[in-house]
């Protein structure tokens, strides 16, 4: 599984709450979830992201509460992947169980410049900043849960009606 | 390896039916209660339906609260509300509480004797650690988790390490268990503890109440533990019996354990303590912020939503008036509590005093609905999160702070530490 697009940087610890802010949670509509993505700390995110594009950032990212609306609407928005230096339990839980892509890599998360192409392949483990020539290796996910992201989530790859690309 | 076991690790055997885990080992488990809200059951109800599971594993074993955004605060809120109730209804969840019946789930579930000592609990609300006050293992998922739960009664886990916590003393009049967990996560970090357990220990212990443990275990997440945990005391027991229906089982860390690090904590030295905004560990004494000056202050949450907080608001708000230009909006966690509130006479106080007394809701610390901020306003909350637009205008602030701290803070209008105003 690859990916490739547009690199969108930011810092440590973001949280639940800027990924998708709680008063929009009265539904749970994927697309318009997507549309306030990264609203309170990005306003400009979700109308200019395209399908691929990946999102940068440092420690601890998806922090706070549990809501699996956040991965959702990044997964919605058409956001590609997530590289991080660290990701908070909850949201690296809820990422694989919804089937966003994510890997743990501090050596991208601090050489990949906002606006970089960047490529992925989650089945190596293998970053490329195409814009610098840069490349990074970070530990692939095992089958089993590369299984459950490629079927677009575990209760679909469990039923077996996956979304398989 | 070790020679022994956590207390985490001990309850996370069993519920694996295995005599010994090891930290990094996955285990399967089986549940003892799965946990939704009104937010997190929606999702997990549609993933539940789509995957076509049938039944339910156990009908006395899922709890739904309706608590966010009820009594519900828009249609769309409404119609999310209505499909938990329809769930519900389906599958004939006993634990399922509607307005009239429902409270803020993590101060309500323990009130209800739902979760025990020893218990194994997953919610799909991330301050599910809340529990570890009373010697269980509960941790925060996310839907997708809920949903296969309900179906199964089980989940993976990956075995955590520790961090130990050594307390020892008392805590000053004045202080609480809210000024220790901020200052613990002022000191380890949002991260310090991230896929951790924290396991508070030590004499020290002993000298804090029920209410104060809640409090410390609810803000394990804050500090990105999996979860926090207390040993069982008599004070636990007192607190279960004639409350919960299933019998404590009682863990206790072995003498071998093996912990990431331990942290001695001396409860004389925590002062009141209120986390800056925008993250949880941008601690500072109360003392140190009275240039702070403040719009609103809540009360409530489940954090501090809970009998003491309300004690403890009511005896600095008592007589009282909250000061020109702030509004202080006060919210029991359950209706057990905010019952005892009205008989108490404290509503009547609360009133006098110039503040207003809501329902239970989880409301305004997610930002959800009943005391939004401006833009630039500042509020001094008895919540766990500050992050950026967490209580509405991205530009607003939230101060995270004890009921103490909060109900001073109401009276003078500017962030206090109860002690500095008595002076």
């Amino acid at each position: 599984m690859k990916t490739g697009g547009r690199a969108f940087r930011y810092g440590d610890n973001v949280d639940t709450d800027v990924i998708i802010p709680a008063r929009y949670l009265n539904t749970s509509a994927a697309d318009e979830l997507a549309k306030h993505c990264m609203e309170d700390i990005d306003a400009e995110f979700a109308g200019t992201v395209k399908d691929g594009d990946i999102i940068v950032a440092g420690e601890n990212f998806g922090c706070g509460s549990s809501r699996e609306h956040a991965p959702l609407a990044i997964k919605t928005c058409g956001v590609g992947g997530v590289i991080a230096k660290s990701f908070a339990r909850i949201f690296y839980r809820n990422a694989i169980n919804i089937g966003l892509p994510i890997l743990e890599c501090a050596a991208a998360a601090d050489g990949i410049r906002a606006g970089d192409e960047v490529g992925i392949d989650f089945d190596t483990g293998i970053i490329t900043d195409i814009t610098t020539g840069e490349t990074y290796r970070a530990e692939p996910f095992p089958p089993f849960i590369q299984n459950i992201i490629r079927s677009g989530g575990l209760l679909a790859s469990v039923s077996g009606e996956g979304e398989k690309k | 390896m070790g020679n022994g076991m956590t207390m985490t690790q001990k309850i996370l055997a069993a519920h694996a039916g295995k005599d010994a885990v090891f930290p990094g080992e996955l285990i399967e488990a089986g549940l003892d209660l799965v946990l939704g809200n009104d937010i997190t059951t929606p999702v997990a109800v549609n993933e539940f339906r789509r995957a076509g599971f049938g039944d339910v594993f156990d009908r006395d074993k899922i709890a739904v609260v309706l608590d966010h955004f009820v009594p519900n605060k828009d249609i769309k809120a409404a119609e999310q509300s209505k499909l938990c109730r329809g769930f519900a209804c389906e599958h004939g969840i006993t634990h399922f509480f509607d307005v009239g019946k429902m409270g803020i789930e993590h101060a309500l579930l323990p009130e209800q004797g739902l979760v025990t000592a020893g218990d194994c609990v997953i919610g799909a609300d991330s301050h599910t650690c809340t529990y570890g006050a009373l010697g269980a293992f509960s941790t925060g998922v996310g839907s997708t988790d809920m949903a296969a739960a309900m179906a199964t009664g089980k989940a993976w886990f990956r075995v955590p390490t520790a961090i130990k916590f050594e307390l020892e003393g008392t805590l000053s009049e004045g202080c609480s268990g809210k000024d220790l967990i901020l200052s613990i996560i002022g000191m380890i970090g949002v991260d310090g503890a991230r896929y951790k357990s924290m396991e508070f220990s030590g004499a020290g212990v002993r000298s804090l109440s029920m209410d104060d443990r809640f409090t410390v275990c609810n803000m394990a997440v804050e500090a990105g533990a999996k979860n926090g945990i207390f040993p069982v005391d008599e004070k636990t027991l007192s607190y279960l019996y004639g409350r919960a229906a299933r019998k404590p089982v009682v863990y206790e860390a072995d003498g071998g354990a093996e912990y990431e690090r331990v942290i001695k904590i001396d409860l004389c030295d925590i002062v009141p303590t209120v986390a800056c905004p925008h993250l949880p560990e941008n601690t500072r004494p109360a003392s140190e912020l009275s240039d702070i000056k403040i719009d609103q202050v809540v009360i409530g949450s489940c954090t501090n939503g809970r009998m003491e907080d309300m004690e403890t608001a009511h005896a600095i708000l008592k007589g009282k008036k909250v000061a020109d230009g702030v509004r202080c909006i006060i919210i029991p966690a359950t209706m057990a509590i905010y019952r005892e509130c009205v008989v108490r006479g404290y509503v009547t106080d609360f009133i006098d005093a110039g503040a207003v007394v809501s329902t239970p809701t989880c409301g305004p610390c997610l930002g959800g609905y009943m005391g939004i901020l401006a833009e630039g306003e500042r509020c001094v909350a008895t919540t766990n999160r500050n992050f950026v637009g967490r209580m509405g205008h991205p530009k607003s602030e939230v101060y995270l702070a004890s009921p103490a701290v909060a109900a001073s803070s109401a009276l003078a209008g500017y962030i206090t530490g109860p002690e500095d105003r008595k002076k």
